[in-house]
């Protein structure tokens, strides 16, 4: 029963193809699991904007959507409705091509991270040897859809956002990739189902997640600012400042197309939560052995809702930065802390089993994160912004 | 030879040609990465996943990014009065042809040369890693240190002009 429940979208997806002729079994069995994905993903959008919306009205004091239905739980229909009754409007001067494949190749790529993303056991579409290196490589094809999004738009507002947004995307992806080799050194494998299954073991009813690692621990954290920045959201949303911008790289976009850019950032950051969860948060894995009877995708889908949750949170609590300390923070501090994080692993790796590998990576991530707050808090760093060009 | 590699093929050289003969500087570099994501899905047609993610990742990921910078940040993507066409095209249409003449040439000359294997060789990514870190780990050093060099060096070009203004 237990079992059964667990793999019961396997077992349903199974029973599904199983009434086709054998020809087109494999074809409709990986079309059934496209089309799951192309479900799943966007109810879960719709819900979340709400739980956003209603969230950050609470923590602005204010009640967010109340209107529609009761509680206004029927808000996300009414705004789907909206944009797709609005009228699609192109600016003239505007590159017309360009601009209608922009959301596309955004939308495209962002479903496609999907694809080896293991979201319960046996459940991911594509096990591949290098599925890490797989979302990596399309998680950076997403800036060029952001660029031609802001360029073909010939309006200054959005492509200066698409410039600050290539900008950041780049200079993270730096630090992100950097804290996911740490996985991978310790695992030995780019397959996330691989990563995933070597943190499914447990010790004294404890499960064995990277995170319960010094140097997962921190690992995380950085993953998850980079995380953070990589998919634009506050506190490291200047691409698209709403006081400074207009709305960044898709100020010229109206109707669908822009509800295509909004569902676009918002599936990036299930796609971005559901690895960190793979790499960091033990994927499908139960938080405790006795609980091991829980559906695994319960696991997956709640650590990624969580996450969101604390995005949401961060996004409710952090001013937004300016495009200097952006830099700063992300070439002077994130990368420096997870190229010490890499040596770490190294650490830990060979140090062997016992206590002795906890006391000494624990040791040397404890010296340098005070370190770097005893020297970077210090006062006499933070003062006025000095102009190099628009003095 | 099948009906996948000629339509990958199909859009790679059509990539790369409209990258050559489009007027606006911008669409160029576009195509341009329509021509390196064929490129990328004939390698991964060839069941080399790690050189096929390599390159969406360094082509499409980097280098694509960098020229559409390169082309924003010197002079705009308006099209120059005299037309984008150099008065020498017909030499480098030439040169060009006589490269792709030698690199056919050595191509089916080399083709007899290699040994016949039935089936093709699998090599995962894990082999790769390990005889990049194991037996050629030398010139994977030098190359990390050559490229440290380059990015400090492009630092200190870039932070010149800050000392001079004050």
């Amino acid at each position: 029963m237990v079992s059964t429940l667990d793999q019961i979208f396997v077992l349903l997806k199974h029973w599904l193809v199983g009434l086709l002729p054998s020809v087109l079994q494999p074809a409709a069995g990986v079309l059934l699991s496209v089309v799951a994905i192309v479900c799943v993903f966007p109810a879960l959008f719709a819900l979340t904007v709400l739980l956003e919306r209603k969230g950050l009205g609470r923590m602005q004091n204010r009640l967010g959507p109340n209107r529609v239905g009761p509680f206004g739980i029927l808000q996300p229909i009414a705004d789907a409705i909206k944009s797709l009754t609005k009228e699609d409007i192109v600016p003239l001067r505007a590159d017309a091509l360009i601009h209608f494949l922009a959301p596309l190749v955004l939308v495209v790529a962002v479903f496609l991270e999907f694809a080896v993303v293991p979201m319960g056991r046996n459940m991911v579409l594509v096990d591949m040897d290098a599925s890490l290196l797989f979302f990596f490589s399309i998680g950076a094809s997403t800036e060029l859809s952001v660029f031609m999004a802001g360029w073909s738009s010939r309006n200054k507002y959005s492509l200066m956002g698409a410039m600050r947004a290539v900008a950041q995307m780049i200079s993270y992806e730096v630090p992100l990739l950097m804290s996911s080799v740490a996985v991978v050194m310790i695992t030995g494998s780019l397959s996330l189902v691989k990563i995933v299954e070597a943190q499914n073991q447990y010790t004294y009813g404890l499960p064995h997640w990277n995170i319960f690692t010094p140097w997962g621990c921190a690992g995380f954290v950085m993953f998850a600012i980079a995380a953070t920045a990589e998919t634009n959201r506050s506190p490291f949303d200047l691409p698209e400042g709403e006081s400074e911008l207009v709305a960044g790289y898709f100020t010229e976009y109206s109707g669908f197309k822009f509800a295509l850019f909004f569902l676009g950032e918002y599936l990036g950051m299930f796609s971005i939560s559901g690895l960190g969860t793979a790499l960091f948060l033990g994927g499908w894995s139960a938080p405790f052995s006795f609980l091991w009877w829980v559906p695994s995708w319960i696991w997956f889908f709640g650590k990624v809702m969580l996450s969101i949750c604390v995005l949401i949170w961060v996004r409710g609590t952090l001013p937004r930065l300016r495009q200097d300390q952006l830099m700063n923070f992300a070439w002077k501090f994130v990368l420096p802390m997870t190229l010490l994080n890499l040596v770490d692993v190294a650490l830990w790796r060979f140090l062997g089993e016992g206590w002795l590998r906890w006391v000494v990576c624990s040791a040397v991530m404890l010296v340098a994160y005070v370190a770097a707050a005893l020297t970077g808090l210090r006062r006499d760093h933070i003062g006025p912004r000095s102009y190099r060009y628009a003095e | 030879m099948n009906l996948v590699f000629y339509v990958l093929a199909g859009l790679t050289v059509l990539g790369g040609l409209a990258a050559v003969l489009l007027k606006n500087t911008v669409h160029c570099a576009l195509a341009l990465t329509v021509a390196f994501a064929g490129l990328a899905l004939l390698f991964l047609e060839l069941d080399a996943q790690f050189a096929g993610f390599a390159q969406i990742l360094v082509y499409i990921g980097a280098v694509a990014i960098l020229v559409v910078f390169a082309i924003l940040l010197t002079r705009g993507s308006e099209t120059p009065e005299d037309g984008v066409f150099s008065h020498t095209w017909l030499a480098g249409l030439a040169v060009a042809a006589a490269v792709f003449a030698v690199l056919g040439w050595a191509v089916i000359q080399s083709a007899p040369a290699l040994t016949h294997e039935s089936a093709a060789p699998v090599v995962t990514v894990n082999q790769i890693g390990n005889a990049l870190l194991g037996r050629y780990v030398l010139p994977l050093e030098i190359v990390a240190l050559l490229l440290t060099a380059a990015l400090v060096g492009a630092v200190i070009v870039a932070m010149h002009e800050k000392e001079e203004t004050k």
